[in-house]
């Protein structure tokens, strides 16, 4: 059907677009400045004073790129698997990135709840029309997971609306900073809490990560990458942006059973992980272990930590978006994702085998590799906080080699048990093309991780600055 | 009564008979709206008869969209005469203009999307036009009336024709159980209201708004009066369909026509609304808050918890009315300067989602409506993309998602709950909105995501009814994108509706300056 491919060659071209555009960003950034560039301001409604604010930091200007860099391989990734209605498909594809750039972006709080909530549509709808067997469950659980969360951090923002009149980040950080919120000091716990937690659940921290699993496994591929890629992201970045920018002393306070939830969740993802015996339900809680790491370097306010975090947050879309979609590749020959349905893969597809390794290895965070770049970060940084963290921290990257090399072992070494997977045909050049730059830019972030850091690093100063306060007052007395 | 009221108030009825001098033609166009509504409601009426009834759906639907367009540009007249009217009985201000133009695009949208229903269900149009028109003149009355009789009136006029156009697929038991069970709990209502003036008139010895106003805040308040509150309270409370008093609402939604359900779950409630301002707000009613805070939180939980179990989506959404209903009197229980623009706002986006919804539902629902449960919806999505697309935008308007009217609308009302210290109730609400999402995610899972079980026929759409739906989308929409200028325009009428209460002075002062 002729106008089917060209709805997606539309689609490809949009998002290829919308990469190439994006760049500008990252090539023209001021590295070394604080504070926001590229910024518009404009009044969007009087009453009450909102504004579209946008403007991007070191911090969200990658994820800005990792959002527009993956569009166009999950647009190359669903090229054959989706049959019926494609034209939806592609329009709930494409809205999903804009809202995914806007919460990336905006500076306006109002406008980035808005975002916010923008992208639960086109994934919930993503997810339950063109998913798999329990799909609707998946959909709606997703949904109410996310809604219901939010709607505390609703709660918040009118709160801090209604103190200040204003919805502006910045001005609401100055008047914080100031002290010029009143009964800032009674209500902060509360505020922190509510937009604590609308981000855990995104992010999906420990014990409220239950959607994720489910919402994985009957995503289509696409859905799945830009789930794990980004939508996550939005939770970590989140509480990098609102809940350490707004709250510091509250964050302070609160790290340590953050920080344990998030060891938890380290440790918890990857042994659920080992067990699972459905791939993508593997890759689904190595997430949950990952995004742990994200928020433990987070929560420990050092410089090298949050770094690190930042850094996670990109190498884990790469990696896992990386698998993902290898996943996805698998699916669309055999329709299944189990594990034992499979075996001695690597004889039938070859290419397929060695891109697999490749992302794996990244996954794991090999030294080279961009996983190994941040997760070595998040741990010093942790150390630096307080040992055991970085102690029980690095068990999960002993756990992560374990569950996704056995996986891989499991999959791919041996013979080949079923005879359907003899013939399997190996790798064609679509799934090539939107698979290499994956594994390049995996490569890439592992080799000369100093281009992302150089411009995460003023950022995370900036960041820290309040902490760094906090603790000269602390020694001080 | 006792003589010494009747004493207070008979200088007040001498007022009024001094100035009983023939209106001047500035307070005619106060009332211009109204005329027209009611002159083209009489054309049908004559010309019904006139006609055999294959031609009549189409052109007595034709006069009624006149008429009410008609209606809906007089409002301009209206506008350029600002002030009382009619021995102070009838108020045109900003708050006034406003209901005026909602509910009669209220009226335009239901007679639009009635224009093929009325055909497809075989029902003679003869009157229910007519009725309409007759009804949004009640309605309209009932924003602009200052007096509380004239408003009984007028809250009589638009009931009784809700009642009967209840009723009018009359084949069906269902909708004569409708009419005769909205008849009879509404008239029952109705008399409680009546009660209420009463009452008033006892403790304040009058039933003009302002007098009444100005009596409770010079001369203390007695007794008397938190009853009548009460009583008016229980009377509109009813229109309104808020809890306890709510029990009506499902099975009066579930039998009515389809566009009729939209047309009264929005014009007549958007009307009491007005006067629930007036009478809360412009007389500042005494001993109101925990009542309303009480039925605030009733409604949106009733209401929500109710929607939950419904698989009939025209009882779905008369539940979800009753939680709108509980939404809105959250913003009663805020500050007047804060509650009036957000009542404003929400009545005027809720209009356009529910009208949007109804409107969907009526065509899906076919002819004799026999499509009205959620498995009747399974693969909507596939067969009528666009309806489906439209529906899902006013579901996600009801849920109260960002770029739709419907997400502002509860945005004004929680911030000026929260604004006014009201945490408790806001957080309740906040929670029901998010219980409520699940219900209106059930329609919009099963258009998308289920796979139908029986053939479910679906017509493509007549153009009537498509652009009746187009408009509400785009209210919708624009209410979500750019809320601004009606919300500031609300703003402005409020602050005029609450200052008018320490301008306008006593009764006899209005009444000097009609022109005024």
């Amino acid at each position: 059907m002729p106008e089917v491919c060209c709805i997606k060659l539309f689609a490809l071209a949009i998002s290829l677009l919308a990469f190439v555009a994006s760049l500008h960003l990252p090539v023209h950034l001021h590295r070394s400045a604080a504070g926001f560039q590229f910024e518009i301001n404009k009044q969007w409604i009087t009453t009450p004073n909102i504004h579209y604010h946008m403007g991007i930091d070191g911090i969200s200007v990658w994820l800005v790129v990792l959002t527009t860099f993956l569009t166009p391989l999950c647009v190359l990734i669903s090229w054959t698997s989706i049959h019926e209605r494609v034209k939806e498909f592609f329009i709930l594809l494409l809205l999903l990135e804009t809202a995914l750039i806007g919460v990336f972006t905006s500076l306006d709080l109002f406008l980035f709840y808005f975002f916010w909530e923008a992208t639960l549509i086109p994934m919930a709808l993503l997810i339950g029309m063109y998913g798999h067997g329990r799909r609707v469950y998946a959909a709606v659980k997703y949904f109410l997971f996310t809604m219901i969360a939010s709607v505390f951090m609703l709660a918040a923002i009118i709160w801090l609306y209604s103190k200040t009149g204003s919805f502006d980040f910045v001005d609401i950080q100055n008047a914080i900073r100031g002290g010029h919120v009143e009964n800032f000091a009674a209500a902060a716990q509360w505020l922190f809490l509510g937009f604590f937690v609308a981000f855990a659940v995104k992010v999906p921290l420990f014990p409220l990560h239950t959607w994720l699993p489910d919402a994985h496994v009957e995503a289509p591929t696409a859905g799945s990458v830009l789930l794990a890629g980004v939508l996550l992201k939005m939770g970590t970045y989140g509480l990098l942006r609102f809940n350490l920018g707004l709250f510091p002393e509250q964050s302070h306070q609160n790290a340590w059973w953050i920080v344990m939830l998030a060891l938890i969740g380290i440790i918890y993802g990857a042994l659920v992980s080992l067990v699972q015996p459905n791939m993508k339900k593997l890759i689904a809680y190595s997430s949950v272990s990952h995004l742990g790491f994200v928020v433990l370097g987070t929560f420990s306010f050092t410089q090298a930590g949050l770094d690190g975090a930042v850094f996670v947050m990109l190498a884990h879309g790469i990696a896992t978006g990386g698998l993902f979609m290898l996943a996805g590749i698998l699916y669309e020959r055999r329709h299944t994702y189990e594990i034992s349905d499979f075996g001695g893969l690597a004889t039938p597809m070859p290419k397929y085998a060695a891109y697999f390794l490749f992302v794996v290895l990244a996954s794991v965070g090999l030294p080279l590799l961009n996983g190994f770049i941040g997760e070595f970060l998040v741990l010093s940084g942790a150390f630096q906080a307080k040992p055991i963290y970085g102690i029980l921290g690095a068990t999960g990257i002993i756990w992560s080699a374990g569950y996704l090399l056995w996986m891989y072992q499991r999959v791919f070494f041996g013979v080949v048990k079923h005879d359907v997977n003899k013939v399997l045909p190996d790798l064609n050049l679509r799934e090539k093309a939107a698979l290499l730059p994956a594994a390049a830019m995996a490569l890439l972030m592992g080799v000369a991780p100093i281009l992302w850091l150089s411009s995460i690093d003023p950022s995370v100063q900036t960041a820290l600055a309040p902490f760094a306060q906090m603790a000269a007052k602390v020694v001080g007395q | 009564m006792s003589w010494t009221t009747l004493a207070h108030a008979f200088p007040i009825l001498l007022a009024q008979a001094q100035i009983f001098a023939a209106p001047s033609g500035a307070e005619y166009m106060r009332i211009l709206p109204e005329l027209v509504l009611s002159v083209f409601g009489m054309i049908i009426m004559v010309v019904d008869p006139l006609l055999d009834e294959k031609r009549s759906h189409k052109s007595l639907g034709a006069i009624g969209i006149i008429g009410a367009l008609a209606a809906l540009a007089s409002t301009y007249w209206m506008a350029q005469n600002p002030g009382s009217a009619f021995w102070n009985m009838v108020r045109v201000d900003g708050f006034s203009i406003f209901f005026h133009v909602l509910v009669i695009a209220i009226a335009v949208v239901a007679i639009l999307s009635s224009y093929e229903y009325m055909a497809v269900q075989r029902i003679r149009a003869g009157e229910y036009y007519g009725l309409i028109l007759f009804g949004t003149v009640g309605m309209c009355l009932m924003s602009s009336a200052v007096e509380l009789v004239l408003i009984f009136i007028a809250l009589e006029i638009s009931s009784i024709s809700t009642y009967i156009l209840a009723g009018f697929r009359r084949r069906e038991a269902s909708s004569s159980e409708s009419s005769l069970k909205y008849f009879l709990l509404g008239s029952f209502a109705t008399a409680f209201f009546l009660y209420g003036v009463a009452m008033m008139f006892g403790a304040t010895g009058s039933t003009n708004i302002d007098a009444i106003s100005n009596a409770l805040r010079s001369g203390g308040t007695p007794a008397l009066a938190y009853v009548a509150m009460a009583l008016m309270f229980i009377g509109l409370g009813f229109k309104v369909a808020s809890a306890p008093f709510h029990i009506w609402t499902p099975d009066v939604y579930e039998g009515a026509p389809a566009p009729i359900v939209g047309l009264m779950s929005t014009g007549p409630k958007a009307a009491a609304f007005a006067v629930l301002l007036r009478v809360m707000f412009e007389i500042n009613a005494p001993g109101r808050f925990w009542v309303i805070w009480v039925s605030a939180a009733l409604s949106m939980t009733l209401g929500n918890v109710g929607a939950l179990v419904q698989d009939n989506i025209k009882r779905l959404l008369a539940y979800s009315s009753i939680a709108h209903a509980g939404y809105v009197l959250v913003a009663f229980a805020a500050q007047p300067e804060l509650g009036t623009s957000a009542v404003m706002f929400y009545t005027a986006a809720y209009a356009a989602m529910n009208v949007g919804a109804f409107a969907v539902v009526s065509h899906f629902a076919n002819a004799g409506e026999k499509y009205l449960t959620l498995e009747d919806y399974a693969g909507l999505g596939r067969r009528s993309p666009m309806l489906a697309a439209t529906l899902t935008f006013f579901l996600m308007s009801l849920i109260g998602i960002p770029i739709t009217g419907g997400f502002f609308g509860k945005f004004y009302i929680f911030s000026a709950a929260l604004k006014s210290n009201l945490i408790g109730l806001t957080v309740i609400g906040l929670v029901n909105s998010a219980v409520g999402a699940y219900y209106y995610l059930r329609v919009i899972v099963s258009m998308y995501m289920s796979e139908p079980r029986r053939e479910v026929p679906v017509m493509p759409t007549p153009p009537a009814m498509g652009f009746a739906i187009g408009l509400c989308a785009l209210a919708t929409l624009y209410l979500g994108v750019l809320p601004g200028r009606v919300l500031d325009y609300a703003t402005q009428s409020a602050s005029q509706l609450l200052h008018g209460i320490t301008v306008s002075g006593s009764l006899i002062n209005y009444s000097n300056n009609p022109e005024r």
